[in-house]
């Protein structure tokens, strides 16, 4: 823990928010799942969003990457009014997503997932693949595999690597440690705040609450689909409100 | 303590080990080794129906590739390729000939001012094949009709459906209601009789190992084989085809990663259009062309789409040739009589439905 502690003195936050929803409103069918979420994210920033199973945390990213339709409240990208817009367009305009599951296109191979990563760029595909493959080293000897050969953690690797290929400047991540042995979560955690001190804002959804409030800067506690708390990570690790509602302290 | 008798097992217990032990067997190398030897028997004793059966294979592999790619990426049974396939086959007639049926069916009136027939030297019989380039250039614009008219089908009919989260039931039987339309319309435009692309006289030539062959059937698997190419070049070395994959794997993440899976969806129908348009005219220089011959050819395309692994593009290739070869070697075989040929494919189907549903290169049951 210690070490993670210091690594929050090593990015500092912008002022400017870089991603921002305002009582986002949505759901499945006839009912609401969220009842008016707002969350902030500044730039190089990383937040997470917290709260116990059914809290409305995935619905969040879903509604941001306009996969769900907001019903009520907005999204802003820099600045930019974008809610209800299409994946592909946001995609575009340097927002990237990383589903919690199936997030790899099993009969691809992995460099093959890194080029849909980077779809709609057009150019300096090489240079953007080497980078990502440094950061990734793993996944750099087996370009050539079966995506749906990978075990749990190289996939969840591949699913980051994917979304990295577009050099998003928000990116969201629903619990990247879902599923993941407690080694595995500690590297991917490693590399979520390596991806974070290269300057990308994050929006971490997170069930592993503990480790999700030590990496990250702010967090908001999400329950019941509303705002619950919100505010310095380290504080909220040592709130005893969030501590009875989802640590189980 | 209690104690239980060892009891021998009963006739009905050794049947039932039996059957899981042959189930496990065919679901595992079972089907390959049975096809195996099919062939290599078929290969000594019924050379011809080989041959024969390699040629219209290769008609059912492009069709079938087209079934196969509709069910990756939009995940269902298009009902109307068989129909589709036949359609082509008739634009293809219409360009070549310039004309549709009349008043009466057996009269033909020109419908379009110029045909690919009235191109100089079109109808000069190629090398020993039974046309001149003037059928190749029908062909190639019965490829573009047939591309556009699925694309077309897509806007009007299928992607509305699919923007409403339709089932797969409605799809399928969407797809059903436009093959009558189609055949309807086949009937109405070129008549029930059937007609010929060229009356020229089909040249045969002797290969190795006492198979003789058309050169017209030789032409068949050539265009095939550069199709097949083709699809593979596309699918596996192109960012279009590649995107193609993609979206059949998992469509939320190819809109996630930014793709634009609605443009995907109409490049497949195109892809389909062009495999089944070049499928349709190489079954009218095999055959003759008959508005019911469309549904016919459906059982044959699926059985070879879902022998093959659905959703596999180089196993709906590999299914084609397959089911044409057991099908016409059925029938030379004396197995069957050859009125009941397509049944062979029916057979078929049944049986890798129940002994190996994931098909031969499937992923997924």
């Amino acid at each position: 823990m210690t070490d993670q502690a210091t690594d929050l003195t090593e990015t500092r936050p912008g002022e400017t928010v870089s991603l921002e929803t305002h009582g986002m409103v949505t759901g499945y069918g006839e009912v609401n799942i969220l009842h008016g979420v707002s969350v902030k994210v500044h730039e190089s920033e990383m937040v997470a969003v917290i709260g116990p199973n059914g809290a409305g945390k995935s619905t969040l990213l879903r509604a941001v990457f306009g996969l769900l339709p907001a019903r009520d409240g907005t999204v802003q990208l820099h600045g930019e009014d974008v809610t209800n817009r299409r994946p592909d367009q946001l995609v575009q305009k340097g927002l990237g997503y990383v589903p919690q599951v199936e997030n790899v296109f099993p009969s691809l191979t992995i460099i093959e997932n890194l080029e849909m990563g980077a779809f709609v760029r057009r150019s300096g595909m090489k240079e953007r693949t080497e980078q990502v493959f440094r950061l990734f080293p793993d996944l750099a000897g087996r370009r050539g595999e079966v995506a749906g050969r990978l075990s749990g953690g190289q996939r969840q690797m591949l699913a980051l690597a994917r979304a990295l290929m577009l050099d998003p400047t928000v990116l969201l991540l629903d619990e990247p440690s879902a599923s993941l042995s407690p080694k595995m979560v500690g590297m991917i955690f490693d590399r979520i705040k390596e991806i974070n001190q290269a300057g990308t804002a994050i929006l971490l959804v997170e069930q592993n609450a503990k480790e999700a409030l030590s990496i990250c800067h702010r967090a908001y506690v999400l329950a019941m689909g509303e705002n619950r708390l919100e505010g310095n990570a380290k504080e909220l690790l040592v709130n005893e409100e969030v501590g009875r509602l989802y640590l189980g302290a | 303590m209690a104690t239980v008798q060892a009891q021998p097992l009963t006739r009905a217990e050794q049947f039932r080990d039996y059957r899981r032990a042959a189930g496990v067997w065919m679901a595992g190398p079972g089907l390959w080794v049975i096809i195996g030897a099919f062939l290599v028997w078929a290969m000594i004793a019924e050379r011809d129906g080989v041959v024969t059966g390699v040629v219209i294979g290769a008609v059912f592999a492009l069709g079938a590739v087209g079934i196969t790619l509709i069910f990756a990426i939009l995940k269902f049974g298009h009902f109307a390729h068989g129909d589709t396939m036949m359609l082509s086959a008739y634009l293809g007639f219409m360009f070549l000939t310039g004309t549709i049926a009349g008043e009466q069916q057996s009269d033909l009136v020109t419908i379009l001012p110029v045909s690919t027939s009235d191109l100089p030297g079109a109808t000069t019989d190629i090398w020993n094949f039974s046309f001149g380039y003037g059928l190749l250039a029908a062909m190639g614009l019965s490829a573009i009709a047939t591309a556009l008219f699925l694309v077309i089908l897509n806007h009007l009919v299928y992607a509305p459906l699919l923007r409403r989260g339709s089932s797969v039931v409605t799809l399928s039987i969407a797809s059903l209601g436009l093959a009558l339309m189609i055949r309807s319309a086949m009937l109405m435009l070129w008549g029930s009789d059937p007609r010929f692309y060229s009356p020229g006289i089909r040249q045969a030539v002797d290969l190795p190992f006492g198979v003789r062959v058309l050169y017209d059937q030789l032409f068949i698997l050539a265009i095939a084989f550069v199709m097949a190419a083709f699809l593979y070049f596309f699918l596996y070395r192109t960012r279009l085809g590649k995107a193609m994959r993609a979206t059949s794997d998992n469509a939320d993440l190819a809109r996630v990663s930014g793709i634009d899976t609605e443009r995907i969806v109409r490049w497949m129908w195109i892809v389909a259009g062009v495999l089944v348009a070049v499928a349709g005219v190489m079954l009218g220089l095999q055959a003759q062309l008959k508005p019911e011959l469309g549904f016919i050819i459906l059982l044959p395309l699926f059985a070879a789409a879902v022998l093959g692994g659905v959703g596999s593009p180089h196993g709906a290739l590999v299914g084609g040739l397959l089911i044409g070869i057991i099908q016409e070697v059925a029938v030379t075989s004396g197995i069957i009589e050859p009125g009941y040929k397509f049944s062979v494919a029916l057979i078929v189907l049944i049986l890798v439905l129940l002994v190996r549903p994931r098909g031969l290169f499937g992923e997924r049951a």
